[in-house]
């Protein structure tokens, strides 16, 4: 396992060198996304109208962080990342509609995702689910927030991190996705205990 | 006299509000110890880096959220809570309205991600509350002691979970064979490893009611029933068997424990359900007594 270190903005070249299984940590600016960021951006798109934020470059991070205030100043408390599969059906245009080229979350995305970056020369990286404290130590500061109309867990987040990881390249700009090795895997597994169980 | 009471209850009504906050912040903050332990063991069982840095990752994580008194998880979930209320314990007909209260001051005190959406709006409420949220479920007991569980329920398992109305002729087979199922299915999603709450008889609600119970009880006591202790261990072998693995990148370890309960059911069906509970599962419980004396469980 090769380990690597990206800074902001991340480049397509940047992201065709890593393969699926390389280590990561990324430095500079991530920003939050769940469904209903990724709905009101693309429509946002649609009619032409311009994002609050310049996304080019930036790291997409799959997560709803628990925030707080403290003298008018935002603070991350807890930022771990949310399934990607719930995006799964509008990322591919997202990313290549705002020119984003790494995107983090975890449990892994389906075919048209890897297709995508595959063509579009993108990364997706995934960080432990649950290790909200792993993360939100590597957040340096809350630059922005976007959208809070959409509440705290979908709004846009803009994060400014620090040496954020490690994330495991889990599917690569060459068409290669560690969860598909593994689902190959699950399904050779799942005759062999149906077998187990007496059911062919 | 009828001052004193009054004096009384007014103290127990701040006491259960207190110690639910205290709940909801124990149970955001520190894992259970079964838990902890059967994550700890799974580490040293795994033999592949990924498996490994997955596992090292969740138990550093596990220790700063004790340390910085921090929730471990940003979803801190749909907050639930499970009464088991003596039927002479004082304020009984209040505490709905206490619990729901206690859920906006610990989403502001604890921090809590304020989670609770109208379901066709998409609304917030910003402060977890809701229609029918906080979620309460009640058993009343006899005594006069109340025992509160709250059980901050993250999503990304939940939506995993799974039901089936099977039938007599699927039988036991069938049963085994949509847990294992219902597990694949979940994949990577529900944040593995995990655990799994698998109810078997009553009717449709009823089902997932067990299940909900199943995932309350400790990884370390086995059902009642030798035969349906035995279902358990060996449901849990099969599961693993899947290899999905830690956070479903592959390994050996996909699920911590089964835990089944069971009712009666029809005489037509097998009903069975399943709810799937992400490693970080979380919980806290507490006895309070009538005279305010508050005893924790975790």
């Amino acid at each position: 396992m090769a380990e690597h270190h990206l800074r902001t903005p991340i480049s397509e070249a940047d992201v065709r060198k890593l393969k699926a299984g390389d280590i990561i940590y990324v430095t500079g600016t991530m920003f939050t996304a769940r469904d209903e960021a990724h709905l009101r951006a693309l429509e946002y798109y649609k009619n032409g109208k311009k994002l609050p934020v310049d996304l080019g470059g930036l790291i997409l991070y799959h997560c709803g962080p628990i925030t707080r205030k403290i003298d008018k100043k935002w603070e991350v408390v807890a930022a771990g990342p949310t399934t990607s599969t719930r995006m799964e059906s509008v990322e591919a245009e997202f990313m290549m509609n705002f020119d984003v080229r790494v995107v983090v979350g975890k449990g892994g995305m389906g075919l048209k995702t890897s297709e995508a970056m595959k063509k579009f020369g993108a990364i997706y990286c995934a960080f432990t689910g649950g290790t909200a404290l792993l993360a939100a130590r590597a957040i340096r500061n809350v630059e922005r927030v976007e959208w809070l109309d959409l509440g705290m867990p979908e709004a846009i987040w803009v994060l400014n991190v620090a040496t954020f990881g490690p994330l495991i390249v889990a599917i690569d700009a060459c068409g290669n996705n560690l969860y598909n090795d593994v689902v190959k895997e699950i399904e050779e597994n799942r005759k062999k205990i149906y077998r187990q169980i007496s059911i062919s | 006299m009828s001052m004193s009471e009054d004096s009384i209850m007014v103290d127990l009504e701040s006491v259960v509000m207190e110690t639910t906050i205290n709940l909801l912040k124990l149970a955001a903050t520190r894992l259970p110890s079964d838990v902890k332990n059967a994550l700890v063991e799974a580490a040293k069982d795994e033999t592949t880096e990924v498996a490994k840095k997955q596992l090292e990752a969740i138990l550093a994580n596990i220790d700063l959220a004790e340390k910085m008194g921090a929730p471990m998880c940003q979803d801190t979930g749909v907050q639930m809570f499970y009464l088991k209320a003596g039927s002479r314990f004082p304020i009984l007909g209040k505490l709905s309205r206490i619990l729901k209260e206690a859920v906006r001051r610990g989403t502001e005190a604890v921090p809590l991600r304020p989670n609770a959406v109208d379901p066709f709006t998409r609304e917030n409420s910003g402060d977890n509350t809701g229609k029918c949220i906080p979620w309460i479920d009640w058993e009343v007991i006899e005594g006069e002691i109340l025992e509160l569980t709250a059980l901050p329920k993250g999503f990304g398992a939940e939506m995993m979970s799974g039901f089936a109305m099977l039938t007599p002729s699927d039988g036991i087979k069938g049963l085994k064979r949509f847990v294992v199922d219902t597990l694949i299915k979940a994949g990577a999603r529900p944040c593995p490893p995990v655990i799994l709450g698998i109810g078997v008889g009553g009717g449709a609600d009823g089902v997932m009611k067990l299940a909900r119970e199943a995932v309350l009880r400790s990884l370390n006591r086995r059902n009642e029933n030798p035969e349906i202790a035995k279902l358990e261990k060996e449901l849990l072998r099969l599961v693993n068997e899947t290899g999905i693995g830690p956070m479903g990148l592959g390994g050996k370890t996909t699920v911590l424990g089964v835990n089944i309960e069971y009712a009666h059911t029809h005489t037509a069906a097998l009903p069975v359900g399943v709810i799937v509970q992400c490693w970080a599962a979380r919980k806290a419980s507490a006895r309070i007594r009538p005279d305010g004396h508050v005893e924790y469980l975790t």
